[in-house]
């Protein structure tokens, strides 16, 4: 499949920073793909996100998607764009749908469109009948779940999810991984960070392992799990590849 | 667009009315604070026999001057006098003892020959002038006499205001009996009758209040009170407003809004509408009480004649924009609502206090005076003593209005550059 993400030698510093965050990554994610970005803590992962997002700039490099390139076209990229953040990026005193049409009328879906889609999005991830209660009365598979919607309403060509699964029960992680994999049949490219290396193996279509700012190796799972001896699951190449030593960064 | 900024201004409400603590700060502090603060000023400035002030009075002279500054002040309303302690007669220790542990106010003590030796003094200074005149009048054998002084004693957290207040009066007392004695005097020695009355003052003053219509309401508390403290009210919305940013950095919702494709000025638009509705609504609410409640509360009524209340409106939303331009960058540069909340309260007591609100701007030192020029709440206020005390027009408040929106419009690029450099680091 072609690349709809091209990310072309990205480094990232942040100002009084003793080390770079990213260090000339050079990436290309196929469209239709599952990609998974996978790495320690601090490894650079979320900058990454937050660049091809378009939250912050990188202090080098470029990258395209979908033939856009970032320089001048970010607000063009952001329309194409989904984004599910780790936090519960919601309002807690506002109800479900009234978080959704918000965030709906901010990537642009009409008023009449508004309404059938959360309708559709909230049935097919089990949430009708809390549509109208407040966010903070939700559970925490619950508020994931809308989290999730909020980053799906405007149909993007490529979902960016940065632990979506974190912190939530196995009935709600099925949930998720479930309509993830049914919006990627739909032809959604979903790139995702996760800690979770048994989801990962089996989620991903692809894998870049990433630390220290720098992409290791890339792959798909079982080119992954083959590339390293002995190695049995995504786990055991992730320990072999990033080392048991902890990763604490402030 | 409109769909857009019409769902943030909606979210912006809702957000602020589910939230019972935020409307109580909003609305109902600002009027119970404008209530209360007209209340007591307005009871400074009015003479109530209920709110007499007790002062200890210590009387060793017992003639006429005492009696008479006695009386005057009797005769002002404003004290109650206080010789007796727990039942027992004054003496200057207990009066001292009794000021310094805060019990009383202050204590004033007339030394003991206090009338026959002015008039001693008087006599002598008399006779010696008629001398120099070459008249010989002098009736006794010059004395040399002390200075007398009548001591007063203030509880040491007694407002210096007050203090001087009470310092000139009595100093202004003791010099009308002086020269009346002064009279007296010239007059026995040369011959008249002393009957003749010289308490009547030849010049007196009179304030005049300009006015360009005859049924205009005069300057009372109310007029001055209302604008000032609508003001600081107005402007406290800092701080709801800096919280609301803040929270949305803490929720994460803000990482969801700048990876949208919305501009910086559709989603800091949604925020200053609403933020203006919440302004004029505050202005609004606070004009109502002031006008229905205070007569109940046996205040001034307010003087909303003629069209003042849309030129004030006009105004508000121009001081609402400076507030809030000033609430957005608060937001913005702040991290934590541990930050924002007591920076922004802080703030606004310090901008009140530059701009007038609670001491006049010509009170103050001429560093001070020149920080007042530059305070967005001291043009505010003068734009609205222009309308409810000089019966301004609207020509006259363009100069505010055109500061404070040019206040609104520096303030607000400034904290959206420094959120764009924020971010590219």
């Amino acid at each position: 499949m072609p690349a709809i993400i091209k990310i072309q030698n990205i480094s990232k510093q942040y100002k009084g920073s003793d080390y770079q965050s990213l260090n000339n990554v050079k990436l290309e994610i196929p469209e239709g793909s599952i990609f998974g970005l996978l790495g320690p803590n601090g490894a650079g992962k979320t900058t990454l996100l937050s660049i091809l997002c378009g939250v912050i700039r990188p202090t080098l490099g470029s990258f395209e998607i979908a033939g856009i390139s970032s320089n001048g076209n970010i607000r063009r990229i952001q329309e194409m764009i989904g984004v599910v953040p780790q936090e519960y990026a919601l309002y807690p005193t506002l109800t479900a749908y009234e978080n959704l049409v918000y965030f709906g009328s901010l990537y642009n879906v009409s008023k009449a469109d508004l309404k059938p889609r959360i309708t559709s999005y909230l049935k097919h991830l089990g949430l009708e009948k809390f549509m109208h209660k407040k966010i903070h009365t939700f559970s925490g598979g619950m508020k994931r779940r809308v989290n999730l919607i909020a980053g799906i309403l405007h149909n993007p060509r490529v979902l960016f999810l940065d632990e979506p699964t974190v912190g939530v029960d196995v009935q709600s992680r099925a949930t998720i991984i479930a309509y993830l994999k049914q919006l990627n049949q739909e032809g959604t490219t979903i790139v995702y960070t996760s800690h979770l290396m048994a989801e990962a193996q089996d989620f991903c279509t692809d894998i870049a392992i990433i630390d220290q700012g720098t992409v290791f190796v890339e792959g798909t799972p079982q080119e992954l799990i083959q590339s390293i001896p002995h190695a049995h699951s995504l786990e055991e190449v992730f320990i072999a590849l990033t080392g048991k030593k902890l990763r604490d960064v402030v | 667009m409109w769909f857009k900024l019409g769902q943030s201004i909606l979210k912006e409400l809702r957000l602020l009315f589910r939230d019972i603590g935020g409307l109580i700060t909003l609305f109902v502090m600002p009027i119970i604070l404008v209530v209360v603060v007209t209340s007591i000023q307005d009871s400074t400035y009015q003479s109530i026999s209920a709110s007499k002030i007790p002062i200890l009075w210590l009387d060793h002279d017992q003639d006429s001057i005492s009696f008479r500054v006695r009386a005057e002040l009797e005769k002002s309303q404003s004290f109650e006098l206080v010789t007796e302690l727990n039942n027992k007669a004054l003496t200057e220790t207990a009066a001292k003892d009794a000021v310094f542990s805060g019990r009383y106010q202050m204590a004033i003590v007339l030394p003991d020959n206090l009338t026959s030796d002015l008039n001693i003094k008087v006599r002598q200074n008399v006779d010696a002038i008629l001398e120099e005149m070459g008249m010989n009048t002098a009736s006794y054998e010059p004395v040399t006499l002390e200075r007398k002084e009548v001591r007063m004693y203030f509880d040491p957290a007694t407002q210096t205001a007050f203090k001087n207040g009470i310092k000139s009066n009595i100093d202004k007392m003791i010099a009308q009996l002086e020269s009346d004695a002064i009279y007296k005097t010239f007059e026995t020695q040369l011959g008249g009758s002393g009957s003749t009355s010289f308490n009547e003052p030849f010049i007196s003053f009179k304030e005049v209040v300009p006015q360009t219509h005859p049924d205009e309401v005069l300057p009372n508390s109310v007029q001055h009170n209302v604008p000032a403290w609508t003001l600081f009210a107005i402007f406290f919305i800092m701080v709801p407003l800096s919280i609301n940013i803040v929270k949305e950095k803490s929720q994460g919702t803000y990482l969801r809004l700048i990876s949208s494709p919305t501009s910086n000025a559709v989603l800091y638009t949604g925020k200053i509408i609403t933020y203006l509705i919440i302004c004029l609504l505050q202005f609004y609410a606070i004009l109502l009480v002031s006008k229905l409640f205070f007569p109940l509360l046996n205040l001034p009524e307010l003087n909303l004649s003629g069209n003042k209340v849309l030129l004030m409106s006009l105004l508000t939303l121009t001081a609402g924009l400076a507030a809030i331009g000033l609430g957005i960058l608060l937001g913005i540069v702040c991290n934590t609502q541990e930050q924002s909340a007591p920076f922004g309260a802080t703030f606004v007591v310090i901008l009140a206090a530059v701009g007038g609100v609670w001491i006049p701007v010509f009170a103050m030192s001429d560093v001070m005076q020149v920080a007042s020029k530059a305070s967005p709440m001291n043009w505010a206020l003068n734009g609205y003593y222009d309308i409810m005390l000089r019966n301004g027009s609207v020509v006259s408040i363009i100069p505010e209005m055109g500061l404070l929106t040019l206040f609104f419009a520096a303030i607000i690029t400034f904290a959206l550059l420094y959120d764009k450099k924020k971010r590219s680091v």
